[in-house]
């Protein structure tokens, strides 16, 4: 029950502060924040009220489910549940979304109550997403946090927000009906098979579709999740949207939007296709060290604050695809650590070019320079946060990078080494940030306010989470570990139990059926 | 027989009591009203009717439980339309009683087709729909437009009731019945040489895919939809297309269509390019009127794919989710025109959302529904679809429908991002929302949000009318 409130409480304050738009400027502020607030709460309260599951670690890892029949006649359920993996990312969903509210306080936006409305509509899309385990369930999410996004940007986006909602939708809304046919097929190789027509989770994933047919599945719900992490070549909604959006909607964007991608190729992808996974492995850990170094070469001729954090963005998240795919234990646990630390510095980045932007209404790195003698604060933050993107040991991305790189380059050791380049150029651009806008010469005069009180709260908080997994990342390694053994228990047992001669029908990989179908009457 | 026949007979009789009322009184709330209470009884009596089915009335008509779900469908959408049409048609020159007369007509002649069990029925059928059609489309005499669209779409619908008729003529050359029942027996022993039968049918889809605005056959919709009052695009929109694709529907899985090769990929073949040209077409779109006609041809589209998957269930669900969503559409068009002008440019819905917040929010739900967001019915119809085409494998079909209805996505969303452009210019004054025009968009909003969030209950009574699997 309480992972439903954990969905429901973001869409009903929501419309409880769209309401209170019309009474003041602060009112939604405030009860956004008072529900983002109560969303931490319920989050860590389910974890904590809920006891481990008995039985072998394997066969189940969910802590907390709420499973009730949502529309029957297609064998759809409204199914949620919790596992390790789901926590640490459903926290972070709160936390981001807590303080995305908090640090764009003083951004003037029209409409608050609407903004809020859409802001919090999204923090319970992206629940849902991580919560979900039917598969329809998990799609009908992964569209509808699609709609807030996009108007968020649409409403409240710079000059460019046109373009860049439109090819934000597009791109994300083509990936995920190609994810949508794959669910389709999945589901109908299930039915045959067995007789039951579910979009269960648990029960798709003994579906053990015929090879060339799994290859086409896997590229199906791939193309969804990579164009939302993003991976290289599917990047190109990235630098726009991220850019256009309002601070609020980049932190959100950046920080968990990303992370739903990687979230689904670890939950869907692999346990769901091992073997093809298994061939197209060496082909994504390429494109994880493409976008790797891509990102940060891009990242350094961007003269665009925004632009800028958006490709060292691509750069981190090649670490999370390289992860992923190289499938061991050692390379997961650095995934789940990296995902929340990219998600924590990028949000922090974010935020500050929000400060920035909103202080000095520029956000051309030409133009920026010398704010640590005038706001040390702001100057001493920027660094810090450049220092964690660029994985500074202490700082949690340098305990997820190095557990991807140990664990990628027992999986492949050559692209392990072209990865670590990556570490060499993050910190070339990232210093390169720091000396552009912290230090140089003020020529422009341009003095800043520091920052308040709240905004310093929220900088330190982040910083401090970040801290804490740097030094001490045991917790997180100890929740999320049953999960992710339990995906790769999964997986291996799918692969050993194959191939069990084709006891399915031939789902005919992409054959356009002429011989006419039978029509039921 | 005769409770089977009672809702055709309540709306062949409304419009006999309300042309005699208009005759001694014109009072526009008063035929308002009768022509709300026969749609309402002939809704009511359809239950009636249900315990009966299926109940053979005459040659000509069947009532099943698959008539009675499209004529209840049909039948609820003309008084959809009727209550949009109600603040729209009051301030025209013209007297407004005669449009709810010929409302009534379009839709017995729409109830008949869905019903038609015989060729005689079917063309009776069309031709009522049709000849009370034209009349509705000229209904603003003073509108050249309106004069020329009715004209145009009075030629090619006469041409394509030829054609027709011609197609009809060589199947009873073919095979010697025009009862379907007779013909669905007759054709499997039609032999090796099915020539003259094939071409018969094959004209009869031509004249079918005329009233379905099917590419190639599309050419008149974005003239008539623009020059239209946008009460009867509505219509055309749905009731028309809605009637004609039930009867499309119970000829295909009675006469085993899927059977011949040749007609199975004929029909993919319209379907594709349907699709695809609809939603190409629509994309450089300045008129909201003309784009919606565009994304009508690309839907139709879509729901072939149901026919060609043998899926009633999904095709019904779908149509009801569209018809709701259309009548929505066209309803903030009826809404937004003012006499003598229709809103229908892209620029007169510029920053709608800062003038008119509630029109503008449910012409945004109507969009994202046609673009099949989730939250709306239109994202649940879509995802039946797809799921009916992939229970036959039709995975090409299925490829071409996900990208052409991404491609969809562009201009639905440059219409929703108009309605949200700030500042919002000057527009032209648009009258008040009536009172009925506003319940009508506010039920269909609710509608299409409880279809697109809970559509268990509709999939079951849709599960029982018209028989399936998932």
């Amino acid at each position: 029950m309480i992972l439903l409130w954990l969905i429901l409480a973001p869409v009903l304050g929501g419309l409880a502060a769209w309401r209170c738009g019309r009474s003041g400027v602060q009112w939604p502020r405030w009860m956004t924040t008072l529900t983002l607030a109560a969303e931490l709460g319920l989050v860590l309260a389910a974890w904590t009220t809920s006891s481990m599951p008995m039985g072998p670690a394997e066969s189940s890892n969910w802590r907390l489910q709420f499973d009730v029949p949502w529309i029957p006649q297609l064998g759809i359920r409204f199914h949620l549940a919790m596992d390790g993996l789901s926590f640490w990312l459903a926290l972070l969903t709160a936390f981001l979304g807590l303080a995305a509210v908090a640090a764009s306080w003083r951004e003037t936006v029209a409409c608050p109550g609407l903004f809020h409305l859409n802001l919090l509509l999204l923090v319970a899309g992206v629940m849902g997403v991580f919560l979900a385990l039917d598969l329809f369930l998990f799609y009908f999410f992964w569209e509808a946090m699609l709609i807030p996004m996009y108007f968020l940007i649409i409403l409240w986006g710079d000059a460019g927000r046109r373009y860049a909602g439109t090819k934000f939708f597009l791109f994300t809304q083509l990936s995920g009906l190609l994810m949508l046919l794959a669910i389709l097929a999945l589901f109908f190789l299930h039915g045959r098979a067995t007789g039951e027509y579910t979009f269960a989770y648990e029960k798709l994933l003994r579906v053990r579709p015929p090879p060339g047919t799994e290859m086409w599945l896997l590229l199906g719900f791939a193309a969804a999740f990579l164009v939302k992490l993003p991976a290289a070549p599917l990047h190109s909604w990235l630098p726009e949207a991220y850019a256009s959006s309002p601070t609020a909607g980049s932190v959100l964007l950046a920080g968990l939007l990303s992370k739903t991608g990687a979230y689904g190729l670890l939950r869907f992808v692999i346990p769901f296709f091992p073997g093809a996974a298994d061939r197209f492995a060496c082909a994504a850990m390429v494109l994880g060290v493409i976008s790797i170094l891509y990102g940060a070469l891009m990242a350094f001729a961007q003269t665009d604050l925004k632009r800028f954090i958006a490709y060292s963005s691509v750069s981190h998240l090649g670490f999370v695809l390289l992860g992923i795919f190289a499938w061991n234990q050692l390379a997961l646990q650095g995934v789940v650590i990296g995902m929340l630390c990219h998600g924590l510095s990028i949000a922090g980045l974010f935020l500050l070019a929000g400060v920035i932007e909103e202080r000095l209404r520029t956000r051309d790195l030409r133009r920026l320079g010398g704010l640590w003698a005038v706001a040390p604060r702001l100057g001493a933050v920027t660094m810090l946060f450049a220092l964690a993107s660029l994985g500074l040991p202490g700082l949690g991305n340098f305990v997820g990078e190095f557990l991807i790189l140990l664990g990628s380059f027992q999986a492949h050791p050559g692209l392990a080494a072209a990865a670590t380049a990556g570490l060499v150029a993050s910190v070339i651009y990232a210093l390169w940030l720091v000396q552009r806008v912290v230090h140089g010469e003020n020529v422009r005069r341009l003095a800043p306010l520091d920052l308040q009180p709240r905004e310093t709260g929220v900088f330190a908080a982040l910083i401090l989470a970040l801290l804490w997994i740097g030094l001490y990342p045991q917790p997180v390694l100890d929740t999320a570990g049953p999960a992710l053994e339990g995906l790769q228990h999964a997986s291996r047992l799918a692969l050993t139990a194959r191939p069990p001669a084709p006891a399915f029908p031939k789902i005919a990989g992409l054959s356009f059926k002429i011989d006419a179908p039978r029509p039921s009457p | 027989m005769i409770p089977s026949l009672l809702p055709f007979i309540v709306l062949a009789g409304a419009p006999v009591a309300i042309m005699l009322v208009v005759a001694f009184a014109r009072n526009h709330k008063l035929t308002l009203a009768l022509t709300l209470a026969a749609l309402a009884a002939a809704f009511g009596l359809l239950f009636l009717a249900a315990p009966a089915a299926p109940r053979q009335v005459t040659a000509l008509l069947l009532m099943d439980r698959y008539a009675i779900f499209y004529t209840g469908l049909v039948v609820a959408a003309s008084g959809a339309v009727a209550l949009l049409a109600f603040g729209y048609v009051e301030k025209r020159v013209a007297p407004p009683e005669e449009f709810y007369l010929l409302l009534l007509l379009a839709t017995l002649g729409s109830g008949v087709l869905a019903a038609s069990n015989h060729f005689a029925s079917f063309f009776l059928g069309l031709e009522i729909l049709s000849v009370s059609l034209y009349a509705l489309i000229a209904y603003h005499q003073r509108r050249p437009l309106g004069i020329e669209a009715a004209i145009k779409y009075l030629v090619l619908a006469g041409g394509s009731s030829a054609i027709l008729l011609f197609g009809m003529g060589l199947v009873y050359a073919a095979l010697g019945t025009l009862h379907l029942p007779s013909l669905a027996i007759r054709i499997t022993s039609l032999g090796s040489n099915p020539v003259l039968a094939l071409a018969g049918f094959g004209l009869i889809v031509v004249g079918i895919g005329f009233k379905l605005a099917l590419v190639p056959f599309h050419l008149w919709t974005p003239d008539v939809y623009q020059g239209a009052p946008a009460p009867v695009a509505a219509f055309v929109a749905t009731v028309s297309k809605g009637a004609m694709f039930a009867l499309l529907q119970r000829y295909f899985s009675a006469l085993d269509f899927a059977q011949s090769r040749a007609l199975w990929v004929m029909f993919a073949i319209l379907a594709a390019a349907s699709m695809i040209a609809g939603n190409l077409l629509a994309l450089r779109q300045d008129n909201v009127k003309r784009l919606l006609a565009y994304s009508s041809i690309a839907h139709l589209g879509y729901l072939l794919v149901a026919l060609l998957a043998g899926s009633a269930p999904a095709a019904g669900f779908y149509l009801a989710a569209y018809f709701v969503t259309m009548l929505g559409a066209f309803g903030v068009i009826t809404a937004l025109s003012s006499p003598g002008r229709e809103a229908e440019a892209l620029d007169d819905y510029r920053g709608l959302a800062w003038r008119r917040p509630f029109l503008a929010a449910t012409f945004t739900a109507m969009l994202l529904s046609l673009a099949g967001i989730p939250l709306t019915a239109g994202f649940i119809g879509k995802f039946y679809l797809l799921s009916a085409g992939a229970r036959l494998d039709l995975w090409w079909l299925l490829l071409a429908l996900v990208v052409t209805s991404s491609v969809g996505l562009v201009y639905y969303l440059r219409v929703v991002f108009a309605l949200y452009q700030s500042p919002a210019p000057a527009a032209a004054p648009a009258p008040r929302l009536s009172l009925a025009g506003g319940g009508a968009l506010g039920a269909l909003v609710l509608l299409l949000l409880w279809l697109g969030s809970y559509p268990a209950p509709l999939l079951a009574l849709i599960q029982t009318a018209l028989g399936g699997s998932p």
